[in-house]
């Protein structure tokens, strides 16, 4: 066990010496085999853009190795297995998206997802949004805010232990100690086995992404939120405006775009979602999710290539709208820097 | 905050005005009930964890972790000694002993003497015995039998009674899940993926971002583009070329396919679209002044790089350092896929996802081990939160 840290911490040494080595002795190399110094007229001038050419791309070489190696040539090779058989050997066209579309569990998974997109993203954004305007008036509102970002550190495995001792069921004779069915008792309601019970234990699989979730929506919101400049606001008081009317005609306008970046962050955290799933339920009791099925397929029966790579195909096509979007938006922001 | 309020109502005499201060105060109260409740709730669950963690075990089957302070009651059961202890004093016979040692904090709340009469006395009254005699249980547990005839019973009769347990705290369950559960292997296994995969990538990503942000060449738009894309691309999309990849080089050097340098590559990979935006992001705010005064100086990019933007951008390194620290040590995914799970090579949450499987009942394990997992990330965030919520907004607001 120790001689793994001794490992792990070489590794550290040695990486990180082999990069330094890397980038310097490049750059010595590149200054050393294209010197312009004692050269004089077009030669010089010819060496020198050459410099200026080469030298970006030994900056970005690494870099580029590893996103290629472990982004996009993976992205088009899952496309092409996409349309193999389970071993990735035999070309088989459209049959594994037609065997999805026919697949009560596929289906079942996208209706699923649906709901989580729906529901998910906006109620950590409307949660996120309201802990921002209260903290920001208040004078513990930072410790406040330190409290609810915290399960932002908290894996999604710990998140679902937590959870799951919070929905923990016993038989209806003996004292519950999971905190829901206590306080359904306490009310006098039968207590329930929650993620158990189709439909409703989506929801309650869906409450702890929203409890991560949300110390994301009101960090970003609350800094938004600063950036409304206080004449706006104090205009505003002065003609009169409740704190309603602030809140829904000048703040929610002003940080609109703040709140579609929120949103649509949280969607892409959506469609990823799959520890949830694996450690609460594994998608029994009609809890499927995309992110889960394809899990479940990459393994199952030693592995289905085809079938796992078209169900990531799919988390791919819904995530691409938000993609371009993106890049539209950092163009228009390369442009006016 | 009251005395402000306070304050200005006083100083202010309209009556419309001092409604409005009125008002203001409700509004006030409001919002500090609200956000009160919305704290409570995002932290009781936490809370439950660690409470119940540190419980006794027997106490945490029965009880909600909220009652951990008080004590809780549970019926037991003693038997007593024959008549061969029996002691005669001024003319009669005792049999006297604890049901508990005396200082252990537990307190009688009833007896009875069978299984559905737990609440036939209370401590320090009197019932008679079947087989002689009459017994006095006190409320620290000691008994006295008393009977004016000897004793002659061969077998001792069961005394049942309720016990109030006072709260135990204990770190039992820590002591158990660390050494026989696994977990303490799972805590180094996950330093190990961790450390490596964090530190890596920051250089690599460093020049990167300085090449996109303040070199000219051809084709940097489109990088950055390509850079932005590649930050959404679910990691859903790389797990089976790379995991067929890396089975294929096992194959041809015949070596291990699950191994920690190919998890912490992997974890590189994933890694740098982020670091090389957020790294870009901020570089590109860097002063243009200096950078071109060093240039006119004759510095070269190298130069400037090494002595002037790396050391100014330490917030931003920092902040993906914690990002990637995070992000490797709570991820499930990339470590099942490329290091496997078997006994070896779980890392905190894959051992954590096998016990909520296998161990599914024993809280006492699940919240204790748990409690290790989440420990590390907590003091990393509650430490640095700074540099975080910085790198947040950072990666989200300025780029979108």
């Amino acid at each position: 066990m120790l001689e793994q840290i001794v490992y792990a911490l070489g590794t550290v040494v040695i990486g990180v010496l082999a990069c330094f080595t890397y980038f310097w002795g490049t750059n010595w190399l590149l200054d050393a085999f294209l010197a312009s110094d004692e050269m004089g007229g077009a030669r010089s001038v010819r060496r020198d853009t050459l410099r200026t050419r080469i030298r970006p791309w030994l900056f970005l070489a690494p870099a580029l190795f590893f996103m290629g190696l472990y982004l996009a040539y993976p992205v088009v090779a899952t496309l092409w297995l996409s349309f193999g058989d389970r071993t990735g050997s035999n070309f088989v066209g459209f049959s594994n998206y037609i065997w999805a579309f026919q697949d009560p569990n596929f289906l079942q998974s996208i209706g699923n997802n649906l709901l989580w997109l729906i529901i998910v993203p906006s109620a950590a954004t409307a949660f996120g949004l309201l802990v921002a305007v209260l903290a920001d008036r208040l004078w513990w509102g930072n410790i406040a805010k330190s409290m609810i970002f915290m399960p932002m550190a908290i894996s999604f495995v710990g998140a679902s232990v937590i959870w799951k001792f919070v929905y923990d069921y016993r038989g209806p004779d003996s004292a519950q100690i999971g905190v829901l069915n206590a306080i359904v008792q306490a009310f006098g309601g039968t207590p329930q086995a929650w993620i158990t019970v189709p439909f409703w234990n989506n929801i309650f699989l869906m409450i702890i992404l929203i409890w991560i979730q949300t110390g994301f929506a009101m960090v970003i919101l609350s800094a938004a939120l600063r950036g409304i400049p206080d004449e706006t606001l104090e205009a505003a008081r002065i003609d009169g405006a409740s704190d309603i009317r602030i809140f829904f005609d000048i703040m929610i306008p002003q940080i609109f775009p703040t709140i579609l970046v929120v949103w649509t962050t949280i969607t892409i955290t959506v469609l990823k979602v799959f520890d949830i799933v694996l450690a609460m339920t594994n998608g029994q009791w009609d809890t499927q999710v995309l992110a889960n099925l394809m899990f479940d397929w990459m393994f199952r029966g030693g592995g289905d290539s085809g079938r796992s790579s078209t169900v990531a195909i799919v988390i791919m096509l819904a995530v691409l709208p938000i993609m371009v979007w993106n890049i539209r938006n950092a163009n228009a922001e390369e442009v006016t820097r | 905050m009251t005395t402000t309020a306070l304050a200005d109502a006083d100083t202010v005499h309209t009556p419309a005005k001092s409604s409005f201060f009125a008002r203001i105060k409700w509004g006030r109260m409001a919002a500090h009930g609200a956000l009160l409740f919305l704290v409570i709730l995002w932290t009781f669950p936490t809370a439950g964890l660690l409470v119940s963690s540190l419980r006794d075990k027997d106490q945490l089957t029965i009880s909600g972790w909220w009652t951990a302070l008080v004590a809780t009651d549970r019926s037991e059961v003693a038997r007593l000694s024959t008549a061969i202890d029996q002691v005669a004093e001024d003319g009669s016979f005792h049999i006297r002993g604890a049901f508990f040692e005396p200082d252990a904090g537990r307190t009688i709340v009833s007896f009875g003497l069978s299984n559905n009469d737990l609440a036939a006395a209370k401590p320090g009254e009197t019932l008679p015995m079947r087989d002689g005699g009459e017994i006095t249980v006190m409320a620290d547990g000691t008994y006295d039998w008393a009977s004016s005839t000897e004793l002659t019973h061969t077998r001792g009769p069961r005394v049942f009674y309720i016990a109030a347990i006072p709260p135990q705290f204990t770190l039992d369950n820590y002591i158990e899940v660390i050494n026989s559960n696994g977990i303490g292997r799972s805590f180094i296994n996950s330093f190990t993926v961790t450390i490596p995969a964090t530190i890596i990538p920051i250089l690599i990503a460093a020049f990167a971002a300085y090449a996109l942000a303040w070199m000219n060449f051809p084709g940097r738009g489109v990088l950055v583009a390509v850079v932005v894309g590649m930050l959404v691309v679910p990691l859903q999309m790389s797990l089976i070329p790379l995991l067929r990849m890396y089975n294929g080089i096992a194959n041809m050097t015949g070596g291990q396919s699950k191994t920690y340098l190919g998890i912490w590559l992997a974890h590189t990979g994933f890694g740098l679209p982020l670091a090389i935006y957020l790294l870009r992001n901020y570089m590109a705010g860097l002063p243009r002044e200096i950078m071109e005064s060093a240039r006119v100086d004759g510095a070269s990019h190298f130069h400037i790089f090494t002595t002037m933007v790396l050391p100014l951008s330490f917030p931003a390194l920092a902040s993906f350092a914690i990002f990637q620290f995070l992000w490797v040590w709570n991820d499930l995914l990339v470590a099942t896929v490329f290091l496997g799970n078997t006994e070896q090579t779980l890392v905190l949450t894959g051992r954590l996802r096998e016990l909520l499987g296998s161990r599914g009942d024993n809280w006492e394990i699940l919240t204790s081990g748990a409690f290790i997992s989440i420990i590390v990330p907590l003091i990393v965030f509650f430490s640095l939160q700074r540099y975080f919520v910085r790198g947040l907004l950072a990666g989200s607001v300025k780029g979108g």
